[in-house]
């Protein structure tokens, strides 16, 4: 029996304190690492942390963040969700990786991704033109890198290396995968790596995701490649009730969905939209009876490995989040690996 | 989707991403032909297409253009110069797209508020019959969201066009495909429908669509837009 993993990610949004202030970046930085202690103890497989570089989240180097928690926990894995390659070195990106495995005897890895903000682009130097190439090449050298053998690699997005030998080595290998969010043509490239795949679903119905899902093996088959267990996230929030978990996310949600979605030219959210996200689609919010039956219905409708939820939601108060890993870790999951065991007869598909 | 028994058309796409493989999906759901392509040789998006949009055929962009009835944009905006221009002469196009600056770039002339991005699109290709169509809803929105005729919770699709012909196909082809029709008016009315204005995004039924369209004038956006236009009336 292959056991589905549980996570929680978070960009380390900053937090207010209860007297509502906003948190100064370095509390929220700590806050995070409190969290993920809470996370460790409570038997919560995995944190990850997503690179950001907007005023709304703490967390731009979240390889130095994993460092910190790797001193404070012992079972937690440690991972980025995502590391945005394409405007990142591979080499350094490994380099910083391998040292968090080593800080934390064997707990560390990281989710590749593009990225579904662009500021590091400028911020970096790289120009969004080459949005495409920067990754396709960059994710090519990633998976040479990977073997811990001298690499020979030579492209138009960095500079050649000639049997260059990257150091540390780690003791048994750095977990990679590849964050996608719903380009066909990112599922392809991801089972050409033979890598495994995250999806992020961060709206409408989970199931919606079977086809990509069917795509990633069906192209690791072809390919000959292996086709790993598959991992979804999705953002979420765990209160002693529906109505509380709701009315505590919602006007933080909205803040920072409406500045960002403005960027992008959507018009703001409303109430409505949010309530049918709950209802039936990709938030995964209310009492742990509820966050838990959503949940299990996601990894058994889509037959998932791994199943993270991004906890954190804007200036969402530090104490409610700090309740909402609390509860997930200590009666969510519980409850999720019942529900499997029960519905499954102890077997969960492969 | 609709009730009397429709026309069996062939339907290209060019783009097998997310909004085309969505699209091609729910014309053949309609029973149509669909002829679908990537940014090159069909052979690289023959497993996509495959298990995103079975019974669509992979080929050629020139291919698709060609030997459809009605043509859908769903490449990238800022990709729009790899279009077949001379295939597309005479033919329907529906552009589904918009302007997406991570994706596209920085481009201060898709930017300009005096001039709606279907604009551009026609003004690319002369020959054809430019309807804009398809770009406001979500592509999770468009997967989910086709429903019969007289279904209460049908959702619309807002079409905009400056031939009337044109405008009858693609608003026969959005019914068919499942969703109820809101006409937006001409192709310069349809930056009411891009991003920046309330109706980008709407995943809603007619009756509201038409209202957040209605309302373009009186929103922040639909003043910019204004203000703009008034300033240059050369454009």
């Amino acid at each position: 029996m292959n056991t589905v993993q549980f996570g929680l990610d978070t960009f380390g949004d900053v937090p207010t304190r209860d007297d509502g202030e906003v948190m100064s970046y370095p509390e929220a930085i700590r806050q995070v690492v409190d969290e993920a202690v809470v996370a460790d103890e409570l038997g919560v497989d995995v944190i990850a942390l997503g690179e950001h570089h907007r005023p709304e989240y703490a967390v731009s180097s979240p390889d130095t963040v994993l460092a910190g928690i790797a001193g404070k926990t012992s079972r937690i894995r440690l991972g980025s969700g995502v590391t945005v390659l394409s405007s990142d070195d591979p080499v350094r990106v490994f380099q910083r990786f391998a040292t968090v495995d080593a800080l934390s005897n064997g707990r560390a890895e990281v989710i590749l991704g593009r990225g579904s903000f662009t500021e590091s682009f400028p911020l970096f130097g790289y120009d969004l033109a080459d949005y495409d190439v920067l990754f396709d090449e960059k994710i090519a050298l990633f998976a040479e890198l990977l073997t811990e053998k001298p690499v020979t690699w030579s492209g138009t997005t960095r500079a050649a290396l000639d049997n260059a030998d990257v150091f540390p080595k780690t003791a048994n290998g750095l977990a990679t995968w590849v964050g996608v969010g719903g380009s066909p043509q990112s599922v392809i490239r991801t089972a050409q790596y033979g890598l495994p795949l995250m999806l992020a679903i961060i709206g409408g119905q989970p199931e919606r995701f079977l086809p990509y899902m069917d795509l990633y093996r069906r192209a690791a088959d072809q390919l000959g490649t292996t086709a790993h267990p598959i991992g979804v996230h999705s953002p979420g929030f765990v209160a002693d009730t529906d109505e509380e978990a709701a009315e505590i996310v919602w006007p933080h949600m909205k803040v920072i969905r409406d500045r960002i979605g403005a960027l992008r030219g959507w018009p703001p959210i409303q109430r409505h939209e949010f309530q049918a996200e709950i209802e039936h689609g990709s938030q995964y919010i209310g009492s742990p009876e509820t966050v838990a039956r959503k949940i299990a219905k996601t990894v058994s409708s889509l037959g998932v490995g791994r199943f993270d939820l991004i906890y954190t939601s804007g200036t969402v108060p530090a104490s409610a989040r700090l309740r909402n890993v609390e509860l997930y870790g200590s009666k969510v999951l519980p409850m999720v690996k019942d529900i499997l065991a029960d519905s499954t007869n102890g077997t969960v598909a492969a | 989707m609709s009730g009397a028994m429709a026309k069996r058309l062939t339907i290209g796409i060019l783009g097998s991403g997310k909004v085309g493989t969505v699209l091609a999906r729910l014309a053949l759901a309609a029973g149509h032909r669909v002829l679908i392509s990537g940014s090159g040789d069909p052979a690289k998006i023959r497993l996509i297409v495959g298990v995103l949009a079975p019974g669509a055929e992979a080929v050629w962009s020139a291919e698709a253009a060609r030997d459809a009835d009605i043509v859908v944009l769903a490449l990238p905006l800022g990709k729009l110069e790899s279009v077949p221009v001379a295939e597309l002469d005479g033919k329907v196009v529906v552009d589904a797209m918009n302007y997406w600056w991570e994706v596209d770039g920085i481009r201060e002339d898709l930017t300009d508020p005096r001039v709606s991005t279907s604009e551009r699109v026609q003004a690319f290709l002369p020959g054809s019959r430019v309807v804009k169509a398809f770009n406001h809803m979500g592509y999770h929105d468009l997967d989910e969201g086709p429903r019969p005729v007289g279904a209460v919770d049908r959702k619309a699709i807002a079409v905009a066009g400056d031939d009337a012909e044109a405008v009858a196909s693609v608003s026969r082809l959005v019914d068919d495909l499942g969703f109820a029709v809101v006409s937006a008016g001409s192709l310069r009315d349809s930056i009411r429908l891009e991003p920046h204005a309330e109706a980008f995004g709407a995943n809603e039924d007619a009756g509201t669509l038409a209202d957040m369209m209605a309302r373009f004038d009186e929103t922040e956006r639909g003043r910019a837009v204004a203000a703009a236009r008034g300033a240059d009336a050369s454009v």
